[in-house]
C-alpha cells in the first residue's frame, strides 16, 4: 500500500495512513469555523469555497503527480493563464471548443516540458521555469496584453459559474417545511460544475495511482530513477506523461478561470505553482518523490483555501481587522509548521 | 568532444554577448551612447546584486526563492526608518544610515532563517525558501498596509541616482559586490568549501567542512544581497511599493546564473559568468524592445535562451 507510511516505535510497529493528519486538520478547521462563525457551514459559503477552490485543486493534482516522480512543475500558473486566454478566445464557438482549446494548449505546454526534461535531459526545475516564461509571453501576445472577455452567448460560462445538477433540482428541497435531508440534497444539486470537474479528476487520479501500472511506475521513478530503469520500467515515458497530465490540468484550470470570471486573464496565475507545491507538501507528499497521496493533496489545497475564508469571516466578526495581506503570512506560517513537523517525522523514521 | 564544442562551452556566453553588442551597433539607433549604456547597466545592477547571492546559493546545490520577498521587506522597512515613522531619528543623516543598515540586517536575518530551516531540519532549499517567498511579501505588505510610500530624500536616493566618475552609483555597488564575491569564491577557504559542498555534500562533511555553517552563511549573504537590491530599487523609484519590489526577480537571477554557466546542481560556479548572463538577458530584452518587438515576445526568447544555455552546459558531461 503506497498511501501508508510506516513509523517504527521503540517497542512496536504501528502504521497510520499518510495524509490522515491533514484530513483531520481540515476537519478540525471546518469544525472550528462552524463553531465560531455564523453561516460558515451554510450551503452558500460551502459551495462558493468549493467553486473558488476547484482551479487550485486541479493544479495541485497535476503537481502531486509530478512531485511523486521527484520532479517539479513551475509552469502551471502561466500555463493556466494561457489556457484561460485560449479558451476565452474560442468561447464564441461554444462550450466544447473553449474547453478543448484550453485543455489542448495546456497539454501542449506539458508535452514541451516533458520533451525538454526527457530528451534534452535538463533539470525539471529549469525546463519548467523556461516554459513558464514562454507560456506567459504567449498568453500576453495572444491577448494583446489585456484580458479577453468571454462570450456570454454560448454555454461556456457554465463551466465556471454553473451548477451541473441544477436543472434536475426538485422544487420541494427549497420549500419551507422540507425534511431533514433537504439540506444535504441541496448541497448536491447546488454542487458547482468546476467542483464536479475537480472531483472527477481526483477520483481518476486516485484510481490510476492505486490500481493502474502507471501509478506504480510513477512511484518507482520517484523512488529511484536508476533502479526503475534497471527494472525495465518505461522511465522516460512515465516522466513525459506526468508533465503532460500536469500541463493538461493547468489548462483545464485556466478554462475554469476564464469561465468563472468571464475573461481570459494573461497575467493571472502568478504564484499558483507555489500554492500547488504548498498543497502537495501540506498533504504530506515528499518532495523527493517516491511517495504521495492524492486524497491528502486535495485536503491540502482545501485547507490552504479555507485559511482565506476563515480570515474573511474573522474580519466579519469585528474583533480584529486583518487585511487580505495577512493571508499570505498565515499560509507561509502554516507551510512552515507543516514542513518542520514533516522533517522531524522523517528524522525519526530514519533513526 | 570536438574543439568547437569545447570552445563554445567555455566562451559561448561571452561570444553571445559580443554578437549582441555588434548586432546592436549595426542595427539599433542610438545604441553607442552613454545613456544607453547607463540604462542597461542600471537595469542589470539590481538583478546582478541578487544574482551574486543566488550564484553562491546555487554553488552549494541550493536555491533561494525568497529573494524578491526579502527585497520587498528591506525596501518597505527603509523609508519607515529614515522618515522617522518607526522611531524618532536625531537627524536625517543618522536616519539614512540606519535606513540602510537596519533593513539590510533584517534581510540578512531572514536569510539566516532560510539557512536555519535548511540545515537544522534538512528541508530541501526550494521548500524552505518557499515559506518566505509566500510569507515575506505578506509581511512587507502588512507593515505598509499595502500602501505606496512616496518620499523625497535626495540624500538617500544618491544610492541610485548619484554618479561617481560618470558611472551611476548603483553600478559601483554592483561592481564592488561582484569583485568581493569573485575573490571570495576563488581565493578563500570559504569559497572552496562552498564549491566542495555543492560538488558532494557527504564527501565535504567527511573531509571536515563545516557544512551547516557554510550553507547558513551562504543564505545570509543571499539575504543581504537582496536587502541591498531592495534599497536600490526604492531609491531609483523614490517610492516603496511592497506589492511590486523585486516581484519575479528570483527567475531573472536564476536565469542569469544558468546562462552564465554556473552548474545548477552545484559544485561549479562563476560570478563573472552570472554577470555576463545578466548582461545577455538584459541586452536581449533591450534589443527586442528597441527594435519594436513587444515585451511579451521577449519572454519567449528568454525562455529559449535559458534552455539553450543549460543544454550547452550539460554537453560536456555526456
Amino acid at each position: 500500500m503506497t498511501s501508508i507510511a510506516t513509523f517504527r516505535g521503540a517497542t512496536r510497529e504501528f502504521r497510520f495512513p499518510q495524509g490522515l493528519g491533514v484530513v483531520l486538520l481540515l476537519l478540525a478547521l471546518v469544525a472550528f469555523g462552524g463553531w465560531r462563525y455564523e453561516g460558515f457551514l451554510g450551503s452558500y459559503n460551502v459551495l462558493s469555497v468549493l467553486r473558488y477552490s476547484s482551479m487550485f485543486a486541479l493544479v495541485s493534482l497535476g503537481m502531486c503527480f509530478v512531485i511523486m516522480t521527484g520532479g517539479i512543475d513551475l509552469s502551471v500558473g502561466s500555463v493556466a493563464a494561457l489556457g484561460s486566454v485560449v479558451s476565452a478566445m474560442l468561447s464564441p464557438y461554444g462550450l466544447l471548443p473553449g474547453l478543448a482549446g484550453g485543455l489542448l494548449v495546456g497539454a501542449a505546454a506539458g508535452a514541451i516540458n516533458g520533451l525538454i526534461i526527457t530528451r534534452l535531459k535538463i533539470l525539471p526545475f529549469i525546463a519548467t521555469l523556461a516554459v513558464m516564461l514562454a507560456a506567459s509571453g504567449t498568453a500576453l501576445l495572444l491577448a494583446g496584453n489585456q484580458s479577453v472577455s468571454v462570450s456570454y452567448e454560448t454555454a461556456f460560462m457554465t463551466l465556471g459559474q454553473g451548477d451541473l445538477l441544477a436543472p434536475l433540482r426538485p422544487e420541494w428541497i427549497d420549500a419551507e417545511d422540507a425534511n431533514w435531508f433537504a439540506g444535504p440534497l441541496g448541497l448536491l444539486f447546488g454542487f458547482p460544475t468546476p467542483a464536479w470537474i475537480a472531483l472527477a479528476a481526483y477520483v481518476l487520479g486516485a484510481i490510476v495511482m492505486r490500481w493502474r501500472a502507471f501509478g506504480r511506475h510513477v512511484l518507482a521513478v520517484g523512488g529511484g530513477e536508476e533502479a526503475a530503469l534497471l527494472m525495465g520500467l518505461p522511465v522516460g515515458r512515465t516522466v513525459f506523461i506526468v508533465y503532460l497530465i500536469s500541463g493538461s490540468l493547468a489548462g483545464l484550470a485556466g478554462v475554469i478561470l476564464a469561465a468563472q470570471f468571464g475573461a481570459g486573464q494573461p497575467v493571472e496565475g502568478a504564484g499558483w505553482e507555489l500554492f500547488a507545491i504548498a498543497s502537495v507538501v501540506v498533504g504530506g507528499t515528499l518532495l523527493t518523490g517516491g511517495k504521495g497521496s492524492i486524497v491528502a493533496t486535495l485536503a491540502g489545497s482545501l485547507l490552504l483555501g479555507l485559511i482565506y475564508t476563515i480570515l474573511n469571516f474573522e474580519n466579519g466578526m469585528g474583533w480584529i481587522s486583518l487585511s487580505a495581506y495577512w493571508q499570505s503570512v498565515v499560509r507561509g506560517a502554516f507551510l512552515l509548521v507543516v514542513v518542520i513537523v514533516q522533517a522531524s517525522f522523517m528524522k525519526n523514521t530514519k533513526s | 568532444m570536438s574543439d568547437i564544442s569545447v570552445f563554445l562551452k567555455r566562451w559561448g556566453a561571452v561570444l553571445a554577448l559580443v554578437l549582441l553588442i555588434l548586432f546592436n551597433l549595426a542595427f539599433t539607433p542610438h545604441f553607442a551612447t552613454t545613456q544607453t549604456l547607463a540604462i542597461n547597466l542600471t537595469q542589470v545592477a539590481v538583478v546582478m546584486v541578487v544574482g551574486v547571492g543566488m550564484t553562491l546559493v546555487i554553488a552549494t546545490g541550493g536555491i533561494d526563492l525568497s529573494v524578491g520577498s526579502l527585497m520587498a521587506i528591506a525596501g518597505a522597512l527603509s523609508p519607515m526608518i529614515f522618515t522617522g515613522q518607526l522611531f524618532p531619528v536625531p537627524n536625517l543623516y543618522v536616519g539614512i544610515a540606519l535606513g540602510i543598515v537596519l533593513p539590510v540586517m533584517v534581510a540578512g536575518m531572514f536569510g539566516y532563517f532560510n539557512g536555519w530551516l535548511i540545515t537544522r531540519f534538512s528541508i530541501q532549499p526550494i521548500i524552505a525558501t518557499l515559506v518566505l517567498f509566500i510569507a515575506g511579501r505578506g509581511i512587507a505588505q502588512v507593515w505598509t498596509n499595502g500602501d505606496l510610500q512616496v518620499f523625497k530624500v535626495p540624500e538617500f536616493q544618491q544610492i541610485a541616482i548619484g554618479r561617481l566618475l560618470g558611472v551611476p552609483f548603483q553600478v559601483w555597488i554592483m561592481a564592488v559586490i561582484v569583485i568581493a564575491a569573485t575573490w571570495t569564491l576563488r581565493k578563500t577557504v570559504f569559497g572552496r568549501q562552498v564549491l566542495a559542498i555543492g560538488g558532494n555534500e557527504a564527501a565535504a562533511r567527511l573531509a571536515g567542512v563545516p557544512v551547516a555553517r557554510v550553507k547558513t552563511i551562504v543564505y545570509v549573504v543571499s539575504g543581504v544581497c537582496s536587502g541591498i537590491a531592495g534599497l536600490i530599487v526604492i531609491a531609483m523609484n523614490s517610492a516603496a511599493d511592497a506589492n511590486l519590489i523585486g516581484l519575479g526577480i528570483e527567475l531573472d537571477a536564476i536565469a542569469a546564473v544558468a546562462v552564465g554557466g554556473t552548474l545548477l546542481t552545484g559544485g561549479r560556479a562563476t560570478i563573472l559568468g552570472t554577470l555576463i548572463g545578466a548582461l545577455i538577458i538584459q541586452l536581449v530584452r533591450y534589443t527586442l524592445l528597441a527594435n519594436g518587438v513587444p515585451d511579451s515576445a521577449a519572454l519567449i526568447v528568454k525562455a529559449g535562451l535559458i534552455i539553450l544555455a543549460v543544454w550547452l552546459q550539460r554537453q560536456d558531461r555526456a
